[in-house]
């Protein structure tokens, strides 16, 4: 029998074996997993670097077997950028959330997406700032509690929430952008389809990638993990649709 | 501008220590343009003209300016086409040239800077004609190296008008 | 390669950068240093390498930071307002021991200020600027020709010691022509990637991994403490002066980059008034020459501190001097250039009168 036993799960190469710092029931931990997923299968171990964030994930390059570099706070496409330049074969990603996205690194993500050079972009929103206590976000829906809308996030008062994929889909630079959510098992599969085609983009050279992931903050959110996944389901993504905006031609 | 481009490249190729800075900053404002050259044997120190030894001014503005600031026994060239003021200092020379005037003749008014460049030159001479004979053509390449000829006729026009006619006040 | 091309300074440094074997630069437009990134675009790609305009001085510095990280050489120039958006990036960099040149062409300020030659950010190169306790090494070249030698030392020590190496000038070095000399090309080829960089693995049993994040306190005050060693080493061996005719001085001017330059006509207008004046300009203002100056304590019977700010300079000085000769100070701001002879009047006024 010994020759029919097969391997259905395994830990990945490129993960280094480590406990992640996350809390419990926070989607960082899949979405980690589906990136070393991707450089194991993809063969990207020995030309993949990791670009960082400032936020829940600052100590994200503790995790993974490659390289890595620690951005500044929002600048993570500038610097990868420069680390693509250098090396133009390599695989360079940034993996940053919504503060870093949407809030003080707008401008690098808008132009690295409007030079459209073959990088990509994690992105992991999750509505507030995890890592500094659980403050609002651009991306922070209205009516969301926060430590900084404590009566909840109100139009007039605080704008409503950016949707970043759409807005960067406007651009003719991108070649992927995506939406996806890691609230279920069919999501977190379509959610490594979108991240392989986001991969491919940039290793077949057509251009910028980036796939947004809809994820759960249960500790700021003061659910538990289970509550959280159908917030997102009931309430995240009502305003933020799945869906792929952005698809040239030859991704896949 | 070029005028004193072309002196400075002139300078060094025959070996001197050069400097050339241009208007810039704060007195730029006012719609002139200005640069300050430096041709010396030695290494130069400051590269600033707060007195410099000679000025060749292109119009009134900066004749008010730099009238005042050239060193005793200095020179002072204008262009008498477009400057109608007469310089009242008695310690500097000053020569007064038609050059726009000249310019034109020789075909386009274009040529005034070099006829006071030929002007400058055959008073003080910092450097050798032939060595700016030779910046021109570093400068005029291509489709302006047609202008060579021109403009060296508009130097050698301000040589011979200093030689023949000069309205030289010292 | 020794013959003499006469070129504008901003851009003799940008060819001075290439021929010190920099290969990327990242940067954006301001004045008065636009024929800098100007001259690299048209440049770079004729070498085989890479200009890239960026969004923001922000992303120059960032990119820088990454390029950086794999180990090429790469340098960004901006001028003060653009410099103080980089702040950020050069702790970061600081932080993470990784090599690269920045150039301010400094300008008036504060804030917008104007586009003239100014030396008031010299606090900021010297002292301050990002967040931490880190140095840069600092080089203020006083000519066109210095500044382009420069580059190449620039590059050296930045590689040597894992550092930020910034290089102050001004409008007027940067907008002034003069004949200038390459003396040396660096053969890119011939240089190493570090086994630090992280270029990818290919190979490599190890990750390599760079950051300036250490969360446990004891781990970075070690890597604080580090740090601090490498500076003292720093200051130990590489700073650099210029003493110009003190052999027999009885008095010294103090200044650095143009003002030096400035003040070395004073220093000759003073001789031929039969007053001894010499002139010390730091090449090196961070590692600040400070054992060299002191030296002239007991010798000098003054100086007088020239800058083109508000004693920046003058508070080095006064570190480095104390009350061990009579300290002068002249300094003109706002972009206004003070002339040799002006300067020789302060230094009368201060020095000589009632002496």
């Amino acid at each position: 029998m010994a020759e029919q036993v097969k391997v259905v799960y395994e830990r990945p190469r490129s993960w280094a074996n480590k406990i992640t710092h996350y809390c419990p029931g926070c989607t960082h931990g899949i979405a980690h997993r589906i990136v070393a997923e991707l450089v194991d299968e993809m063969d990207l171990l020995d030309k993949t670097i990791g670009v960082w964030p400032v936020g829940c994930a600052v100590l994200g390059y503790e995790y993974f077997n490659f390289d890595s570099v620690e951005a500044a706070h929002g600048r993570a496409p500038a610097m990868a950028t420069g680390i693509k330049v250098t090396n133009p074969d390599n695989f360079v990603f940034a993996y940053q959330g919504d503060g870093d996205v949407a809030s003080i690194g707008m401008a690098e993500i808008v132009h690295a997406a409007a030079r459209g050079w073959p990088l990509t972009v994690i992105f992991i929103n999750n509505g507030n700032y995890g890592m500094t206590g659980g403050q609002m976000a651009p991306t922070t829906l209205v009516g969301q509690k926060t430590t900084t809308s404590p009566l909840g996030r109100t139009a007039q008062a605080n704008g409503l929430p950016i949707r970043v994929s759409e807005m960067l889909a406007q651009l003719d630079g991108p070649a992927y952008i995506a939406r996806v959510s890691l609230d279920s098992p069919a999501n977190i599969r379509k959610a490594k389809d979108a991240m392989r085609k986001a991969f491919n983009a940039q290793v077949r050279g057509i251009g910028f990638s980036l796939v947004e992931c809809l994820s759960t903050c249960p500790t700021n959110w003061r659910m538990t993990p289970v509550e959280s996944m159908d917030h997102i389901r009931k309430e995240v993504v009502a305003y933020y649709p799945l869906g792929e905006f952005k698809v040239a031609d030859g991704v896949l | 501008m070029l005028v004193g481009e072309l002196l400075a490249h002139a300078g060094m190729d025959e070996g001197k220590e050069v400097t050339w800075l241009p208007s810039y900053g704060p007195e730029q404002r006012g719609g002139t343009a200005n640069c300050a050259v430096v041709v010396a044997d030695e290494p130069i120190a400051s590269p600033l003209l707060t007195e410099p030894q000679s000025a060749i001014v292109f119009n009134r503005q900066s004749f008010d300016k730099f009238a005042p600031l050239v060193a005793k026994g200095g020179l002072l060239i204008v262009d008498s086409t477009l400057v109608e003021s007469r310089c009242d200092r008695s310690d500097i020379e000053t020569v007064y040239i038609p050059a726009t005037d000249i310019a034109s003749e020789l075909g386009n008014s274009k040529f005034t800077n070099m006829v006071l460049l030929g002007v400058y030159l055959s008073k003080v001479g910092p450097v050798r004609l032939d060595s700016v004979f030779g910046a021109l053509e570093v400068y005029l390449t291509g489709k302006k190296s047609s202008l060579i000829e021109v403009n060296r006729r508009a130097i050698q026009a301000g040589i011979d008008y200093v030689m023949t006619k000069s309205d030289s006040v010292g | 390669m020794s013959e003499k091309v006469l070129m504008k300074g901003a851009e003799a440094l940008a060819e001075g950068a290439i021929r010190a074997g920099c290969r990327y630069y990242f940067g954006y437009p301001i004045t008065p240093q636009n024929e800098t990134p100007e001259y690299m675009s048209r440049r770079m790609p004729e070498v085989g390498g890479r200009f890239v305009q960026a969004e923001s001085e922000i992303a120059s510095i960032n990119m820088v930071y990454g390029a950086a990280c794999a180990g090429v050489r790469v340098m960004t120039s901006s001028s003060s307002p653009g410099i103080s958006l980089m702040q950020e990036g050069i702790s970061y960099i600081s932080g993470s021991n990784v090599p690269c040149v920045v150039m301010n062409v400094m300008r008036g300020g504060p804030g917008l200020g104007n586009i003239a030659p100014a030396q008031a950010d010299y606090f900021q190169a010297v002292k301050g600027g990002g967040n931490g306790d880190h140095r840069r090494i600092v080089l203020a070249p006083s000519s066109i020709q210095e500044g382009v030698d420069l580059f190449v030392d620039a590059f050296d020590l930045a590689e040597k010691y894992r550092m930020v190496v910034m290089i102050i000038t001004d409008g007027l070095i940067g907008q002034m022509m003069e004949p200038v000399e390459f003396k040396t090309t660096v053969d890119v080829s011939t240089l190493v990637t570090p086994e630090w960089a992280t270029t990818g693995r290919h190979g490599r049993t190890h990750p390599n991994i760079i950051t300036s994040l250490t969360l446990d306190a004891a781990g970075l005050e070690k890597w604080n403490l580090a740090l601090q060693r490498k500076y003292a080493d720093v200051e130990a061996a590489e700073s650099r002066l210029e003493e110009y005719l003190m052999d027999d001085a009885d008095y010294a001017i103090i200044a650095y980059g143009i003002m030096a330059r400035i003040a070395k006509t004073t220093v000759k207008l003073a001789r031929e008034k039969g007053i001894r004046l010499g002139l010390l300009r730091p090449i090196t203002v961070w590692p600040f020459p400070r054992k060299q100056i002191q030296s002239y304590a007991g010798r000098l019977k003054g100086s007088l501190t020239v800058e083109l700010a508000y004693r920046q300079l003058f508070e080095d000085v006064q570190l480095t001097l104390c009350d061990r000769m009579p300290l002068g100070w002249y300094g003109r701001g706002g972009g206004v250039v003070p002339g040799p002879r002006e300067i020789l009047q302060a230094f009368e006024e201060q020095l000589l009168k009632g002496r």
